[in-house]
């Protein structure tokens, strides 16, 4: 059911354009959820790149450290976008502010509810990705026209992390169990191949990093940057729609136990 | 009732400056007993993770950048990143522990509120408080310090020092940041605080990549960050290179920031609480 996104209808978009007010109004906020992972860019992409040497890109390539860690920040601020909209704001709005219950007294009902969050998620990393990939074409680190991929890639992306924190928000009990999702965003940020190549891994341990959600997406990033378009990519694809389509079935079935009245 | 068992009574002279130990204890026992009942999570993101940083970055990324030649002072990257992420991991925890939980204990649980009803005075809740941030800073400290050696990162013995400069770093932010917090309405404020000056901060101090690679006017305002100055401590903890000048400097303007939040707390915390 809400996992059809395209069936967007009234009730979405009415949820859509509440969250868009809402963020209006705290604009400061919602600008800066894209200040970090360019400052990431900006930061270690810029303080290493003189330290580092060149890096092999998947087309074969040597690239710059900036080239290189750019797409995968891309991907990076895809999953941190979708993994807050879903888990805390999302979590917040359902236990603390009334939000949806307000909703529900509305005429929408919870499939608007799940699906209006979902789609503003999916707004939201779009924007963003639009705006770093602007970024990165300033700053000379893009090398093919095929590079504007990256936009809708970002969105997959969100899309799988954005069905799997809604899913697992439902399962949340308090604030403290938000560690866990620290637990988790960490160490995917940390070792999806996202500052140095996988080769550098452990043989064994390069496999289970293959198995990551962040390392698919980045993954996909680095190939449309570069314009390196083979057909493993469809493989990424796969990976992240089918992870988003599985988590959005869990937080379906969970959220009309939960808000059903 | 005497004097000191009635709120009414005490409240006016709270922001004296008069601070007892024992409630000032008190504070830390409530926050202790409260931790022991949910300290797993919150172990894993200050013992666990940076454990994992310090893996990652010093022997993965390390494996890149180690090249002949002295841009990190002739350390190899994990021994020049390990102090970093020591002093990098206490500033952010302690900037997460000093905003939203203070909001908790003024708004949502109201359990300051609930202290002061008790002989507690605001500035005791304040102390209390940030004592408490310094234990669990000195606690996460150890734990990281014990991962660095055993990974090779710790090449001298001074490098337990790095325990207490970890804390100090730890509480020149959390100290003042607790009293912004308590002048704070929502908590919408915290959210740009972390993005806006922790995160940049994290970036930017030296923890990853020697502070000269920036450009000139950066590395000036990065000169007044708390974190800049716990990192030098740190590192030169941990590398047994730093001199008694430096050292006591980057110890006193951290001291001067933890007074200084004390000296704000002192003011932010009784005006929001005897209201």
């Amino acid at each position: 059911m809400i996992t059809n996104l395209l069936a967007a209808d009234r009730g979405t978009l009415r949820v859509l354009e509440r969250n868009a007010w809402a963020n209006l109004r705290m604009w400061p906020l919602f600008l800066s959820g894209l200040v970090e992972p360019l400052l990431y860019l900006l930061s270690i992409g810029v303080g290493l790149t003189a330290l580092v040497g060149p890096v092999w890109a998947p087309d074969g390539r040597a690239v710059s450290y900036e080239e290189y860690l750019a797409p995968a920040m891309l991907a990076v601020s895809a999953m941190n976008t979708a993994v807050i909209n879903t888990t805390f704001v999302f979590f917040h709005k359902l236990k603390y502010a009334g939000t949806f219950d307000a909703m529900l007294t509305t005429p929408l009902d919870v499939r608007d509810v799940a699906r209006g969050e979902l789609a503003w998620a999916l707004a939201c990393t779009t924007a963003y990705a639009c705006v770093f990939l602007a970024t990165m074409a300033a700053m000379g680190l893009t090398g093919s026209a095929w590079c504007v991929l990256a936009v809708p890639a970002a969105t997959l992306i969100g899309f799988a992390f954005a069905g799997a924190g809604l899913g697992l928000a439902t399962f949340m009990r308090s604030y403290v169990d938000f560690d866990y999702v620290h637990v988790v965003v960490t160490p995917l940020f940390l070792l999806s191949a996202t500052f140095f190549p996988i080769e550098r891994y452990p043989s064994l341990f390069a496999q289970l990093v293959r198995l990551s959600p962040l390392y698919q997406g980045i993954a996909l990033q680095r190939a449309l940057a570069v314009g390196h378009l083979t057909p493993g990519l469809l493989l990424h694809v796969g990976y992240l729609t089918l992870m988003g389509w599985l988590g959005l079935r869990l937080a379906g079935r969970r959220l009309r136990l939960l808000l059903q009245p | 009732m005497t004097r000191e068992q009635d709120p009414a009574v005490r409240r006016p002279q709270d922001g004296a400056g008069v601070v007892a130990v024992r409630p000032v204890l008190a504070q830390v026992e409530r926050e202790a007993r409260v931790w022991a009942r949910m300290w797993r999570g919150s172990t894993l993101t200050g013992v666990a993770l940076p454990w994992l940083v310090l893996a990652a970055m010093g022997l993965g990324l390390g494996g890149m950048v180690d090249q002949p030649g002295d841009a990190f002072g002739g350390l190899g990257y994990l021994v020049f990143v390990a102090p970093g992420l020591l002093a990098g991991a206490a500033v952010q925890f302690a900037a997460g522990a000093a905003t939203w939980p203070v909001m908790g204990g003024m708004k949502w649980t109201g359990s300051f509120h609930a202290a002061t009803a008790t002989p507690l005075s605001p500035m005791d809740v304040y102390g209390g408080f940030v004592l408490w941030i310094g234990i669990r800073l000195a606690m996460n400290a150890v734990a990281f310090l014990v991962a660095a050696v055993l990974l090779g990162a710790v090449p001298s013995a001074w490098g337990l020092l790095a325990v207490p400069a970890a804390v100090l770093g730890g509480l020149a932010v959390a100290a003042p940041l607790a009293a912004f917090a308590a002048t704070q309405d929502s908590d919408q404020s915290f959210e740009l605080v972390e993005r806006l000056v922790v995160v940049p901060m994290f970036l930017l101090s030296g923890v990853f990549f020697p502070v000269d690679q920036l450009p000139a006017a950066l590395r000036l305002v990065v000169g007044a960050a708390p974190l800049w100055h716990a990192v030098e401590l740190c590192r030169g903890a941990t590398t047994g290179s730093l001199g008694l000048l430096a050292g006591a400097g980057h110890t006193a303007v951290l001291a001067g920031y933890l007074a200084l939040g004390a000296w704000w707390g002192a003011r932010t915390f009784p005006r929001r609480l005897a209201a």
